[in-house]
């Protein structure tokens, strides 16, 4: 089974009877219900990795300046309360 | 073919041992019945080829019995009231991972007052899982309906489980002779069991993951569509039972209700008992008629306005309350009425609760109290008044 492939079904019949091998989360996004998003102001920071260390996803990468998965990321904002120096801001999410 | 003299308890561990089931999953203490102690005798004697494992709940016995389905592999297992409620979770659950298990539950009331006696509200609460759920009359019917469950939840088309029911008592604990058939036939007529997608290191697949608001509903849908088939292929199954072994089924019975004026719509053990009241009441001059509902998922509409629609009064049995409206019987059939602009005078009565007797006499009584009394509301049958 192909783990990159996105399922597309159009209606009921082109779908499988069950729940199975419906994609991974390599597919599936999960971050459709953010509300705010929490952007980096890459000015400001300085690195620490606190932000990486408290995501619970963990939709932040391990790099300086960290990068924010934005597929994958809900919004939850630890992040935000959490850095240090105030270098994530809280914007509302538009789409 | 031999013939056994066993109680319903037996032809439903019977019914396993000729579907050949590998795997049972099951709690052993109160309210288990003694399905899975004759078959736990019967694997450790060896006549059985299957796993049999001891669980500490009737949750963990079906979520077992769901990962062995899920490798491919046939499963059973029994339970009754407070058994049947604590596995509710996993029951939505195998029904929707369309794992086509076959279990048999013995019709007990639920407590308090703590009670072991007949009464259908375990299984009627457990209506909505997606389980298709098959109400039995006799002993010989358990076993049937056993090997035939297998064959219907086992079509690719359908893939969903079947709970058999049986009354307690009146069936789990009464002997009758039951005609078992012999292992090639039942092979002949069940194939094994041999599912597209399993449980397999060879071939790995994520079940039952993650399913977002963009997937979900089809897959609802595809539980209702197969639900609608399975009555295609119950028939089918039924009528091929028959041909092969000589005693034939379907969705409902009908047993004189061509000319009744009054039909009696009953299911279960309750069936028997009105049918020879119906002879009765026939000697006596009075035409009335009973149609015994075999399945109550899915629920056959059809015949129940085909063999109702030339009735003068309509009288279902329920031997079970959805408290603050009806029997659920009841309520089903006036459903199914309505579909069909039917409007007859219907009467729902609810009997039996906890196990008391639903003798001749008290067929005659709710035959009477639909005569005596105006339609379209519930009467308390055998209640102390």
């Amino acid at each position: 089974m192909d783990k990159e492939k996105k399922y597309e079904f159009n209606k009921t019949e082109e779908y499988p009877k069950m729940v199975v091998s419906f994609g991974s989360t390599l597919t599936n996004k999960t971050a459709s219900w953010r509300t705010f998003k929490p952007v980096i102001n890459e000015d400001k920071c300085i690195g620490c990795g606190i932000c990486w260390k408290f995501c619970p996803e963990p939709a932040i990468t391990p790099t300086n300046p960290p990068k924010i998965i934005y597929d994958y990321c809900k919004g939850c904002g630890i992040c935000i309360v959490e850095c240090p120096v105030n270098a994530i801001d809280k914007v509302d999410e538009k789409r | 073919m031999k013939k056994v003299v066993i109680n319903g308890d037996f032809a439903a561990s019977y019914g396993a041992l000729s579907a050949e089931v590998k795997f049972i999953a099951a709690y052993p203490i109160t309210p288990q019945t003694l399905v899975v102690e004759k078959l736990s005798e019967l694997v450790s004697d060896g006549e059985l080829k299957a796993s049999f494992v001891k669980v500490e709940s009737e949750h963990s016995a079906m979520a077992a019995c769901m990962g062995a389905e899920a490798a491919g592999v046939r499963s059973f297992t029994a339970t009754s009231s407070q058994g049947l409620l604590l596995m509710s979770e996993v029951l939505h659950w195998s029904a929707r991972a369309r794992l086509p298990i076959v279990m048999s539950n013995v019709n007990r009331a639920v407590g308090p007052g703590w009670s072991i006696w007949a009464d259908d509200t375990d299984s009627i609460s457990q209506r909505d899982t997606g389980w298709m759920q098959v109400y039995v009359e006799n002993n010989q019917e358990v076993y049937d309906a056993i090997l035939m469950g297998y064959k219907i939840s086992e079509d690719p088309g359908i893939l969903l489980p079947t709970m058999v029911n049986l009354d307690a008592f009146f069936l789990s604990h009464t002997s009758e002779i039951v005609e078992m058939i012999d292992t090639e036939d039942v092979r002949k007529f069940l194939p094994p069991y041999d599912p597209k997608y399993k449980l397999d290191v060879n071939d790995p697949h994520a079940f039952g993951a993650l399913t977002s608001p963009e997937y979900y509903y089809e897959f609802t849908v595809k539980i209702h569509k197969a639900m609608i088939k399975a009555k295609r292929k119950i028939q089918e199954v039924g009528k091929e039972f028959g041909d092969k072994f000589g005693r034939y089924y379907d969705m409902t019975e009908a047993y004189k209700t061509e000319d009744a004026d009054i039909i009696l719509v009953t299911h279960g053990t309750i069936a028997g008992t009105a049918k020879e009241t119906v002879d009765r009441l026939r000697a006596e001059g009075k035409k009335v008629g009973n149609l015994k509902i075999r399945y109550l998922r899915p629920f056959p509409d059809e015949q129940v306005y085909e063999h109702l629609k030339n009735a003068k009064k309509i009288v279902v049995v329920d031997r079970s309350i959805s408290y603050g409206k009806e029997g659920a019987f009841y309520s089903e059939t006036k459903a199914s009425l309505f579909d069909y602009n039917l409007f007859v005078p219907t009467y729902g009565m609810i009997a039996g609760l906890g196990g008391r007797d639903v003798s001749i006499q008290t067929i005659r009584e709710i035959v009477k109290t639909a005569e005596d009394n105006e339609p379209n509301k519930i009467f308390f049958i055998g209640e102390k008044k």
